[in-house]
């Protein structure tokens, strides 16, 4: 396996550009998930990387060698495509087995390693059967094992779960992450599936209108979201405009003080997200804001409200259904304080 | 007790239709059977001399062979053409490509008696040129039943490409072969069934092709639907019932032996 580092990269296709200024370093053996709404230029990326599409500017390293260049078969990915792309006119074991001949690998060590990946993929007993014979989740393993045959460099998956029903979104995506953790490879999952994203990746690019918007640990970019676009995208958050009046103190449009932490003079929005905020009749803490239960939706583990503040925004809240918190809290019409500490304000300024 | 009405009606209607279809075949059939010499209705009686005839008559037999060498060697050459036009029109995105698509079905739209003169008159300005014979030999007829073997093969080709989904062969690619090997490998095999098909329907319309044949064929090429005719000009006897009878039977022994390799409902 190596690291792969991608420098300024651009495509442009006629005069719309797809993607412009990705600079990226994936480390050697890490999982980056390339998260992002369709049309954001990840899999473009991605293509890029495997040699399918050609950058307009900037350069792709893979170790140390400069592969901007060299055409797609001698690049020597394992790619793993959304609809498995599996060849329909060969067995399960052929299909495994075009790869390690096209790498000319003797045909005694071939058969070797088609029954090593596939024993991985828990796939050896369905060797003798045809792509067609084979249900969703076969053939996505199947196409795992065909690109991870070839023992490729990097690891290139797109949105391989999307075809998937969701339990077995989930059971797949942690078999790849088991697999990918214990051959240390160095991958490239790309997705549009925030959950999916934060469950897998060592560290995630958010990516929308060609243009990486933040490069991180899944725990920093929901924390300290970037950006708007970051914190949306990332779950809800509740935004409030307005400006900074001192240190430490918050003005929203409506007149609303909020205490805050941390410097940002010129910041014109602070979020919070639904699940920091605490209801409760009596005001806790310095940001306690009264307020009206609009509405409640009961979602199982969670309960979702709706709190229409008496200075006028509506904030959603997440309340844990849980058993301190007693059966569904506040009915419509019930006074509360949507109340939160000033550390779980974010602030932005755009 | 209830009848089904509109079930019995459908059942007689598709029984109906089928049979409308049927009988030009079914009557040829009876007909190269019946024992007069003038086609006379009901027969005095039947006979398999008529056959003893057609397959003993040389005009028939010579007509036969021309027509098989003729309809194979346009259909692999109209084939080969027509699968890399294919491959073209679908896979690259050329000024003039939908002009190209056209021009190239576009035999099948001109009826084949002009298509044939428009060839003839074409070929006796080539003779003058380049002070050969083009007019009555086989490379001239088969070079212009490729007119009809090429639409044919570039419909049923490109419509199966545009199905196949192109990451399958990029995954091809991805996984170490070149252009050509994924394309020989993975991309052709999938176009299998279109080919076949494409084959077939390329043999056939040429096999049976008259009109476009007429001008030129030349002393002693004749193909047999040309024989046909010229036997028709002086002769009304059921021996053309029995040439056309052995010829239905040899089309759809092709037609169910294909079906065997390939479906062909799925492509056409």
């Amino acid at each position: 396996m190596a690291k792969v580092s991608l420098d300024r990269l651009k495509k442009q296709f006629g005069a719309s550009v797809a993607v412009s200024d990705f600079s990226l370093e994936i480390a050697d053996g890490e999982l980056v998930a390339f998260l992002g709404p369709s049309g954001c230029g990840k899999t473009t990326t991605l293509r890029m990387i495997a040699g399918f599409t050609e950058p307009t500017a900037g350069t792709i390293r893979i170790g140390e060698d400069d592969v901007t260049n060299v055409p797609v078969h001698k690049r020597n990915t394992g790619m793993v495509f959304q609809g498995y792309a599996l060849f329909p006119h060969m067995t399960v074991g052929e299909n495994v087995a075009f790869g390690l001949e096209m790498h000319k690998v003797p045909s005694a060590e071939r058969d070797k390693r088609i029954g090593k990946v596939l024993d991985m993929v828990r796939m050896s007993e369905l060797r003798d059967r045809y792509p067609r014979q084979l249900s969703g989740g076969q053939q996505q393993r199947v196409a795992i094992a065909r690109a991870l045959a070839i023992e490729p460099r990097v690891f290139l998956l797109d949105e391989p779960l999307s075809n998937l029903d969701a339990k077995l979104r989930s059971e797949v995506r942690e078999e790849i992450r088991a697999l990918q953790r214990r051959l240390g490879l160095t991958t490239i999952f790309v997705t549009h599936d925030q959950e999916e994203a934060l469950a897998i990746s060592d560290r995630m690019a958010i990516m929308h209108d060609g243009k990486v918007q933040q490069v991180g640990f899944p725990e920093v970019l929901y924390e300290k979201p970037a950006n708007l676009f970051v914190a949306n995208f990332l779950g809800k958050m509740n935004i409030f405009a307005g400006h900074v009046e001192s240190p430490g103190r918050f003005v929203t449009e409506n007149k609303l003080a909020l205490a805050i932490e941390g410097s940002g003079a010129a910041a014109t929005q602070v979020g919070v997200r639904p699940e920091r905020i605490i209801l409760s009749a009596e005001p806790l803490g310095p940001n306690a804001m009264p307020g009206v239960v609009d509405s409640s939706v009961y979602l199982g583990s969670l309960i979702d409200v709706r709190v229409r503040l008496d200075s006028g925004e509506l904030i959603g809240c997440q309340l844990p259904n849980s058993a301190a918190a007693g059966a569904r809290p506040a009915a419509p019409g019930t006074r509360v304080h949507a109340c939160f500490r000033a550390g779980d304000c974010v602030l932005f300024s755009e | 007790m209830h009848i089904p009405w509109a079930r019995c009606f459908h059942r007689l209607f598709v029984v109906l239709m089928y049979l409308f279809m049927l009988s030009p075949l079914i009557f040829v059939v009876w007909l190269s059977f019946f024992e007069d010499t003038i086609l006379f209705f009901p027969p005095s009686g039947h006979t398999f001399g008529w056959y003893k005839k057609a397959l003993t008559d040389p005009a028939f037999v010579n007509g036969f062979i021309t027509s098989l060498q003729v309809a194979a060697l346009a259909a692999v050459c109209g084939v080969v053409l027509g699968v890399l036009a294919a491959l073209g029109i679908v896979r690259y995105r050329f000024r003039g490509n939908r002009p190209v698509n056209t021009l190239l079905l576009s035999p099948l739209l001109i009826p084949s008696i002009v298509a044939g003169l428009g060839i003839y008159l074409a070929y006796l300005q080539l003779e003058n040129l380049l002070d050969m014979r083009i007019v009555g030999t086989y490379g001239g007829l088969v070079i212009a039943h490729m007119c009809l073997t090429i639409p044919w093969t570039v419909r049923l080709v490109s419509a199966s490409m545009q199905g196949l989904d192109p990451a399958i062969e990029q995954a091809a690619r991805n996984l170490g072969a070149n252009g050509r090997v994924a394309f020989m490998r993975v991309t052709l095999p999938m176009l299998r069934p279109a080919i076949v098909a494409a084959s077939l329907f390329s043999f056939i319309v040429s096999f049976e092709n008259l009109e476009l044949s007429l001008a030129l064929v030349g002393p002693g090429r004749t193909t047999l639907p040309i024989a046909i005719l010229q036997y028709l000009e002086f002769k009304l006897d059921p021996t053309i019932a029995a040439v056309s009878a052995v010829q239905i039977l040899l089309l759809g022994i092709i037609m169910l032996v294909t079906d065997r390799f390939v479906k062909l409902s799925q492509v056409v």
